[in-house]
């Protein structure tokens, strides 16, 4: 009895030599954690940087210099009946001209004209046909500067460049100090950037027609992906026999997830353009190619959803003589609902940055009005931004970053949603 | 014309007293893919009877029960052989419809599985898939006598409305035993009810399968020795797919034929 016992080892716990080995343990997990921290501090240190880079290029975007400027309809040979027709040019010549107290050269005038953006005369046109209790009146309105002006306001182009190495003349210079000192400058809000249609020139274009082709190629994409992603999720959970077919579709389908986006583009280009014949740039083209990519993401996660319900539920039903489709309709589909909607929303939102597969089929076409429909052309969010970081002119610099901020803002947005979503619906089981 | 298990019924009534036949397993045999989960189990479940199946966990309760309503079709794996009937008509024929089935045949399973919807919803669901109900009036008759005749009517009529999945563990399972009477089955298959189930609310559950004896065929799956004995009148002892033992349950506990069902029911094994 004793002898068995005197041969039995016991660890001595409080031994210098335990002690080490347990600080060794305890060092090697706070190794572990620090690699963690590191880790996110990198990543987060990145994202911080790339949205730091935005704000910093992109936030003069947000704000467009405009002159305050008089239009005096009273006098002019304005009528009701030809709007289009009236001599928009000259009238706004002559209220520009009134801003400046000498007389202006005619030789000059040129170089005056062009500190303000050409488009100046369809601006006050487009804003009295909306207006017509305008004519025959005279009113305030307020004319955005052109591009180099707009950059000199905002410190972009600097006076202390040689003049022959900007774009904005001394002679400029010094009729826009003026300007500002007369208080006729201002720097309003943007809305030109959300509401206006791309335009040549940048203090002009903006990110309607992008932002409602987006619209629309997502709103095809969701009609599309949805119900055939939610059905095909529904047979091949609840109905596919288990065999070597049906093992090949599931892979196939796991697999379509990961293919490069550029390919269903040039699948898209081939297809619905080339066979199908359907409109080139088109939203509609656009959402069909998106969906394809959402497909196989929307028939994963219902799948998982359907699978998350727990099988007491389809028991109990199928246990009162629910048939397999009132199981599913009734119960399933419902209960997996939130999840589905969640994982359709990130999807979209995932097709909504998608670039390549749009290039593709020409949705990065100069397009100057928002698409009517899913048959018009139409740039989308991501080809736009494409388009201007393509563009030469300055003012395109800070838009391509405050167009990637709106993108980026409406990502953020729908991810929230998901979010918001998953946690006031998602059901825990 | 008589069927054959109507003669059957009318002889074996005459010969033993016993009540007619409800439902008869013949040789059945189960496979989970290759491996044989039941061995040529023969089995009478006889009407307005509580017949309570018992035996080691894993000998084949389960997957003779869920053969009654044919629940095990969901088991892709799952084949049934020989022949199982109800009223005399094999339910494993291929005219046989598994919906009606299904609501001939009910089912309460061990956990109770309430659907996450009101508790007038939960009773009114099975009704209303089989248009057993048309007015508002006939599914409020409905929902209160199925209520009532679970017991639990008294407990939960001022909240209807309320989720059926907020009620108490032994509430929820009554109330999956109020659905499943609410499409008036002949038989109800009951698959260890009580073993998520306290103590207090496991006697209101045997007291209620008591009751519902006068109007249902019940089989109940238990490993509780004592409940057996205590809520059935016919006891069926299964071990590893074979039906050792059947019979009276009276006989059952005190005098049974095998020494296997006299080792399980005396605690040696199981
Ligand atoms: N879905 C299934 N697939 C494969 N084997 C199963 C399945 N269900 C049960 N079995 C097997 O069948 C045998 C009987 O199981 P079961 O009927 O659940 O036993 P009990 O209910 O008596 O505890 C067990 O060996 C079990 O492993
Ligand atoms: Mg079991």
């Amino acid at each position: 009895m004793s002898s068995a016992e005197e041969t039995i080892h016991r660890p001595v716990w409080d031994s210098d030599e335990m002690a080490a080995r347990r600080r060794k343990r305890y060092a090697a997990d706070r190794r572990l954690q620090r690699y963690g921290v590191a880790a996110i501090t990198f990543a987060i240190g990145f994202l911080f940087l790339l949205v730091a880079t935005l704000l910093y290029t992109g936030a003069s975007a947000f704000v467009q210099t405009k002159a305050r400027v008089t239009i005096d309809l009273s006098s002019a040979e304005v009528s009701a009946d030809d709007l289009m027709g009236a001599p928009w040019r000259n009238i706004v010549r002559s209220s520009l001209l009134a801003l400046e107290p000498t007389e202006i050269p005619r030789s000059d005038r040129r170089a005056y004209f062009q500190m303000f953006t050409s488009s100046a005369p369809f601006l006050v046109r487009d804003h009295v046909i909306a207006n017509p209790d305008l004519i025959g009146k005279s009113f305030e309105f307020k004319i955005p500067f052109s591009d180099p002006l707009d950059q000199f306001a905002k410190g972009q182009i600097s006076r202390d460049t040689p003049e022959d190495r900007r774009r904005v003349s001394n002679q400029q210079i010094g009729w826009f100090d003026k300007l500002q000192a007369s208080g006729v400058v201002s720097k309003p809000f943007n809305w030109g950037l959300i509401l206006n249609p791309d335009s040549r020139f940048p203090e002009l274009a903006g990110l309607a027609g992008a932002i409602s082709g987006s619209f629309w190629a997502l709103l095809v994409c969701f009609l599309i992906s949805f119900p055939v992603g939610v059905a095909a999720a529904i047979y091949l959970e609840e109905f596919a026999p288990k065999n070597r077919l049906t093992d090949i579709i599931e892979i196939n389908i796991n697999n379509l997830a990961a293919v490069p986006s550029v390919v269903f583009g040039l699948l898209g280009l081939a297809v619905f353009l080339g066979w199908f014949g359907l409109p080139r740039s088109a939203p509609l083209v656009g959402g069909m190619v998106l969906s394809l990519m959402t497909l196989p993401t929307m028939i994963i996660v219902t799948r998982a959803a359907l699978r998350s319900v727990p099988s007491s539920i389809r028991e109990a039903a199928l246990g009162i003589g629910a048939s397999r489709h009132e199981a599913i309709l009734h119960h399933m589909l419902p209960l997996s609902m939130p999840t589905i909607l969640t994982g359709t929303i990130i999807g979209l939102a995932q097709a909504l940055g998608e670039t390549a597969p749009l290039l593709l089929i020409g949705m990065n076409a100069f397009i100057t009005s928002p698409p009517e429909g899913v048959f018009s052309a139409s740039t989308a969010l991501p080809t736009q931004i494409y388009i201007w970081a393509d563009s030469p002119e300055r003012g395109f610099v800070s838009r391509t970053s405050a167009a990637i901020l709106v993108l980026l803002g409406f990502l953020v947005l729908m991810n929230g949603l998901a979010v918001f979503l998953r946690n006031r619906f998602e059901r825990r089981w | 014309m008589m069927s054959e298990a109507a003669v059957e019924e009318a002889v074996g009534a005459k010969v033993d007293s016993q009540p007619p036949v409800k439902m008869q397993g013949r040789m059945v045999c189960v496979y989970y893919g290759d491996s044989q989960a039941l061995y040529d189990v023969n089995l009478d479940i006889r009407k307005n009877q509580v017949t309570a199946l018992i035996g080691p966990s894993g000998c084949g309760k389960s997957t003779f029960l869920r053969c009654l309503n044919r629940m095990n079709d969901t088991i892709d794996t799952c084949q049934v052989k020989g022949s199982i009937t109800l009223d005399g008509g094999d339910i494993y024929d291929a005219s046989v419809d598994v919906v009606e089935l299904r609501a001939r045949v009910g089912m309460v399973f061990q956990k109770p599985n309430p659907f996450p919807k009101s508790i007038y919803e939960n009773i009114a669901y099975g009704p209303r898939i089989h248009g057993l109900a048309r007015t508002k009036s006939e599914f409020d008759e409905i929902v209160e006598t199925s209520l009532r005749k679970a017991g639990l009517f008294e407990e939960v009529k001022d909240r209807l409305t309320s989720p059926g999945t907020g009620l108490s563990g032994g509430q929820q399972q009554r109330l999956c035993i109020a659905r499943a009477i609410a499409v008036s089955p002949e038989v109800i298959l009951m698959d260890e009810p009580c073993s998520a189930l306290d103590p207090i609310a496991t006697a209101k559950v045997e007291e209620l399968i008591d009751e519902l004896r006068q109007n249902f065929t019940i089989v109940i799956v238990t490993h509780s020795m004592q409940q057996a004995a205590r809520v059935s009148q016919r006891t069926a002892m299964f071990h590893l797919g074979n039906l050792v033992e059947e019979g009276d349950t009276d006989k059952m506990f005190t005098n049974p034929d095998d020494q296997r069902t006299q080792d399980y029911i005396t605690g040696r094994f199981g």
